[in-house]
């Protein structure tokens, strides 16, 4: 499965659900394929995408935040995995694309060939994780854990073909202030 | 003052969602916000984790304070530059000066001196904090870092809050 593919199955499934998408090509998918003012593209800070979503499913607990990282920003910081299983809030679903490498910047290698992000979610408190590496599984996993109380866990292996994407054309500040202005209606 | 002085004054200034990474300067406060009804106090793994975890809370309407010691500074650097900075963010840093004067544990000397340096490079206003003063100075703070969306720094040296 692309990882263009795997972006566009959760974007299938989303509805009223608030997304914080991590820097490089993770948020130019999101961006590409389904814009809106619920998306947060998180565009440096990389391997901050996990505690930005904790952040706000604290801040918000009546609505559904969805986290799309991908395996290098996890990577970069595995310990918010574990402030998140001992918060545990249950509104929270974090996603992660991992293609075994950095391919935003060229495809360097990661450690996620060997480490089971899915197996350390589990033991890190969170309520649900589960492994998908098709689009089919990955959207029926999403699905139930949507209406799951959460945390919960997706560890979805994509391949490393890249898809052509344009930059996210919105100015930082805009994209937080179009953000914040549908997540504090309610 | 002592530390739930300092920290009803935070309330009073809606400053109630805490996230941070412990200092013994730091201590009595975030013990007491741990413990206390009218705070949320989220324990970060790392300082630049914090910032995050403080961002997203922002967005969802808190007005966020991120406790650290000095040496967290260095790693939030890129959290501040590239996420605080870049988005224009609201942020109150409660940080400690741990290697003040030189005088402190070798690991702290280095930071210590280039704290107060680091922070004005970046344009982070930034206030030590004065027993006499600290009301007037944590509402400057509160009332610089909304009007102008930026992170504001308190620095704490040994003593000044019991």
């Amino acid at each position: 499965m692309r990882r263009y593919d795997a972006v566009k199955a959760i974007a299938e499934c989303l509805r009223d659900e608030y997304v914080f998408a991590c820097n490089g090509l993770i948020s130019r998918e999101l961006f590409a394929i389904k814009d809106r003012p619920r998306n947060f593209y998180m565009l440096g800070s990389m391997g901050l995408a996990s505690a930005i979503g904790l952040g706000a499913s604290l801040a918000k607990p009546n609505e559904k935040i969805v986290i799309l990282a991908g395996d290098g920003n996890i990577l970069m910081s595995l310990g918010t995995l574990a402030t998140i299983g001992k918060i545990s809030p249950k509104n929270l679903i974090h996603i992660v694309l991992d293609n075994e490498c950095h391919e935003s910047t060229g495809g360097q290698e990661t450690a996620s060939s060997i480490t089971r992000l899915d197996i350390i979610a589990a033991s890190s408190g969170f309520a649900n994780s589960k492994y998908a590496d098709s689009t089919d599984m990955l959207k029926e996993v999403l699905t139930k854990f949507l209406r799951f109380e959460g945390p919960s866990f997706v560890h979805v292996k994509v391949d490393k073909k890249r898809v052509e994407v344009p930059r996210v054309s919105l100015a930082p500040p805009e994209i937080k202030e179009r953000f914040m202005k549908e997540f504090l209606k309610r | 003052m002592n530390h739930k002085e300092f920290c009803s004054l935070l309330k009073k200034n809606n400053l109630d969602f805490c996230t941070g990474v412990p200092c013994s300067i730091l201590s009595s406060i975030i013990t007491y916000m741990s413990g206390s009804a009218e705070f949320t106090y989220i324990p970060a793994t790392r300082e630049d984790e914090a910032i995050g975890i403080a961002v997203g809370a922002y967005m969802g309407g808190k007005r966020p304070v991120v406790l650290m010691q000095n040496s967290g500074l260095g790693t939030s650097i890129n959290a501040l530059t590239s996420l605080v900075l870049l988005y224009q963010t609201p942020l109150l840093l409660i940080i400690s000066w741990r290697g003040y004067q030189g005088k402190d544990a070798p690991e702290h000397l280095f930071m210590g001196k280039y704290m107060i340096d680091f922070l004005k490079i970046m344009k982070i206003p930034a206030e030590i904090l004065e027993k006499d003063v600290l009301e007037e100075q944590l509402m400057r703070a509160s009332r610089i870092m909304e009007e102008q969306k930026i992170p504001v720094a308190l620095i704490l040296k040994k003593g000044v809050i019991e």
